[in-house]
């Protein structure tokens, strides 16, 4: 009764300020309500457009060849079988390339956020001399494109040596390249993929924590590790834990490092990317031949190797985005 | 620490001079606060250095003297080297069929898309910050492109000829059935006689939004988080005296978030740069392991394409800087 009561009165009262205000309250009405369904729909197109991919390829997943010429058929498969997944999952190695997809990703990522974490904080905190000249080199590594030193590196992790120790030991340089030493090597020296950017990301964040937390650690006798350690790296975990996810996301999906640097692992996406090229020898029934496999098919498993690739970085991402978003607001504001 | 101490390293090229005081003991300034803070920090960084010096500027000495040799292997598995002035770089720039036809493409390309993504993050930053329903979701739902468009994600569907066949032909069908809007669109308004080029580029701009909203994704976060950096008082001053929200978006909105323009515009030129289904790197890449294994001309292209990215990157700097100055 009373609720009621409110609702008339508060609709009576709006018509009536609105008399007061010459009309101007009903146009400011109108006003944001367009507006909001303006942003309403421009906000589920721009989303729709996002996910539709990813439901497409879900009901190709599903489909049957034979569904898949069906041009009667959009999106709701007539046939469904889960024989798809059996073949991508033969095609890509499936369990065995995802997990050392997993623990290599995992391995570098560390080495990735434990080193740039170190240079951050020792380009955020110190002065030293040169200390321009080397952000320079950060800032420049950010910019090369790794495809520039592609082939020098490989010749490098084919004959590694150490300033001729190896040669001078055992009698020649050491062939490191289907070994993961090599991009560990890269990734704990700041080399790794996209690492320029973790430094810097880190590095800005070390910036707006106030220095006065450390001094005051200083004068109560902490060493500098210490500081370090017990002081900034706690505060510092956000940050750092979306560095890490960004590193892991990335180095899930990378082609180029894995392609030069892995080729002793089957990862996933070099997996991927070969799928096609093994897809002829599976379809036929005789080893020593390929068939030509149509291309809506080969289309088909391509995309569902795709929405495998995808499905474990999306389920992370939807428990983890607070940690991507917020440690960027953090890290993105001060310039 | 000191501040002295700053003063004296406004150039990198100062600190030599000192570097060898403070690092090497025997003279006053080695025992000095500073100049353990100094020592210890260089530790700091020394991963970096030792990495930057091995995996980066050797390779790189190394892929540009590649550049300017012709290089041939050897059998044993080696390389011979000759001296051949810089025919590598002219073989790429005046006798490689693709490479200067791909690049001005891909320049073109990159132009538009990198204008796009700058404008398309930025006004979807701007509806992100605002407060309604569904905003959490929504922000969920954008930064999915940074999962969606990573390493050989974007490419992986492209790279497949047939697919592009068959694209090609479900584009024909659809021009011919008149189904696509946009063209349908474009057409009307070529003939009532308007500028048509700069019509093309919009319409280029439209087709590509799905590409343009992917490539998108770090820029909205860094937007993003600019945006949410701006104190809510100003925009309560700016309406107490009066303002307009159009009027609050361009004197206060704009401006502050104008320096991350710099860095957005950077990240989105590397990113379009090095991307996965850029033509250029595929052609060098086929270049390097393809039939030919044609060491000395693909260095040179990755050369040649490196400085024109640099480039690239050195006029968007002055133009936005210059930009953005004048609106403080």
């Amino acid at each position: 009764m009373s609720k009621k009561n409110a609702s008339v009165n508060s609709s009576s009262d709006f018509w009536e300020r609105n008399r007061r205000s010459e009309g101007y309250l009903l146009r400011r009405r109108i006003k944001s309500a367009c507006i909001s369904i303006a942003r309403a729909l421009l906000m589920f197109g721009l989303c729709f457009m996002i996910i539709q991919p990813m439901i497409t390829r879900f009901s190709m997943s599903l489909m049957t060849e034979r569904d898949l010429y069906d041009s009667t058929i959009v999106l709701l498969p007539r046939h469904v079988t889960l024989e798809n997944y059996k073949i991508v999952a033969d095609l890509t190695d499936f369990p065995r390339s995802m997990l050392n997809t997993l623990w290599i990703s995992i391995v570098i990522s560390a080495c990735q956020v434990v080193a740039a974490t170190l240079v951050a904080y020792g380009f955020a905190r110190f002065e030293f001399p040169l200390k321009k000249f080397w952000f320079a080199c950060v800032v420049l590594i950010i910019i090369i494109p790794p495809q520039t030193i592609q082939t020098a590196l490989y010749i490098t992790f084919a004959n590694f040596d150490i300033m001729g120790i190896f040669k001078l030991t055992t009698g020649k340089a050491l062939n490191l390249r289907s070994s993961l030493v090599p991009y560990v090597l890269m990734s704990l020296t700041c080399m790794g993929l996209k690492n320029g950017l973790f430094i810097y990301m880190l590095r800005q964040y070390f910036k707006s924590v106030p220095e006065s937390l450390e001094e005051a650690a200083y004068v109560d006798g902490c060493s500098t590790l210490h500081t370090f350690f017990k002081i900034m790296l706690p505060d510092a975990a956000p940050t750092i834990a979306s560095c890490f996810l960004f590193s892991f996301v990335w180095q899930w999906t990378d082609l180029f490092y894995s392609r030069n640097f892995l080729t002793g692992y089957k990862t996933y996406a070099v997996q991927m990317s070969t799928m096609a090229s093994r897809m002829g020898r599976y379809f036929s029934k005789d080893a020593n031949q390929s068939i030509v496999v149509p291309n809506g098919r080969s289309l088909q498993l391509i995309s569902i190797a795709v929405l495998i690739c995808c499905v474990p970085l999306i389920i992370l991402y939807c428990f983890t985005q607070r940690t991507f978003v917020e440690s960027l607001t953090m890290t993105g504001s001060k310039e | 620490m000191s501040k002295k101490y700053r003063k004296i390293h406004d150039h990198w090229y100062d600190g030599i001079k000192e570097a060898l005081m403070m690092y090497i003991p025997g003279n006053k300034v080695f025992g000095t606060m500073a100049a353990r803070r100094a020592r210890i920090g260089t530790l700091f960084i020394l991963p970096f250095i030792i990495g930057f010096i091995f995996f980066m500027v050797r390779p790189l000495i190394f892929s540009l003297q590649m550049s300017l040799n012709e290089v041939t292997l050897k059998a044993g598995g080696g390389f011979e080297m000759a001296w051949n002035k810089f025919n590598n770089y002219h073989y790429a720039m005046a006798t490689d069929p693709n490479f200067n036809q791909y690049l001005v493409t891909e320049i073109g390309r990159m132009g538009i898309n990198v204008i796009a993504t700058l404008i398309m993050s930025f006004v979807i930053a701007v509806i992100l910050n605002q407060k309604f329903k569904g905003r959490i979701f929504c922000r969920i739902i954008f930064f999915l492109p940074v999962i969606l468009s990573s390493g050989v994600l974007p490419g992986i569907e492209s790279s497949n000829e047939f697919y592009n066949m068959m694209s090609d032909i479900s584009n024909s069908v659809q021009n011919s059935s008149g189904i696509n809007i946009s063209a349908t669109l474009e057409n009307l308004l070529s003939v009532s006689g308007v500028a048509s080029q700069v019509f093309d580029v919009i319409f280029q701009m439209i087709d590509a939004i799905y590409d343009i909203v992917m490539a998108s994704g770090i820029q909205i976060i860094v937007f993003l988080s600019g945006l949410q950096s701006i104190s809510p008082s100003l925009y309560e001053a700016a309406d107490v005296e009066g303002c307009s929200g159009w009027e609050s978006f361009w004197k206060i909105t704009f401006p502050m978030v104008s320096p991350l323009l710099l860095v957005n515009c950077i990240y989105t030129i590397i990113d379009f740069f090095m991307k996965n289904d850029n033509r250029v790197i595929e052609l060098i890449n086929n270049t390097m392991y393809g039939v030919k294994l044609n060491f000395g001309v693909a260095s040179a292209m990755s050369w040649i394409y490196f400085g024109v990215a640099l480039a690239f990157i050195g006029v968007g700097t002055f133009i936005i800087t210059r930009a953005v100055k004048s609106y403080e």
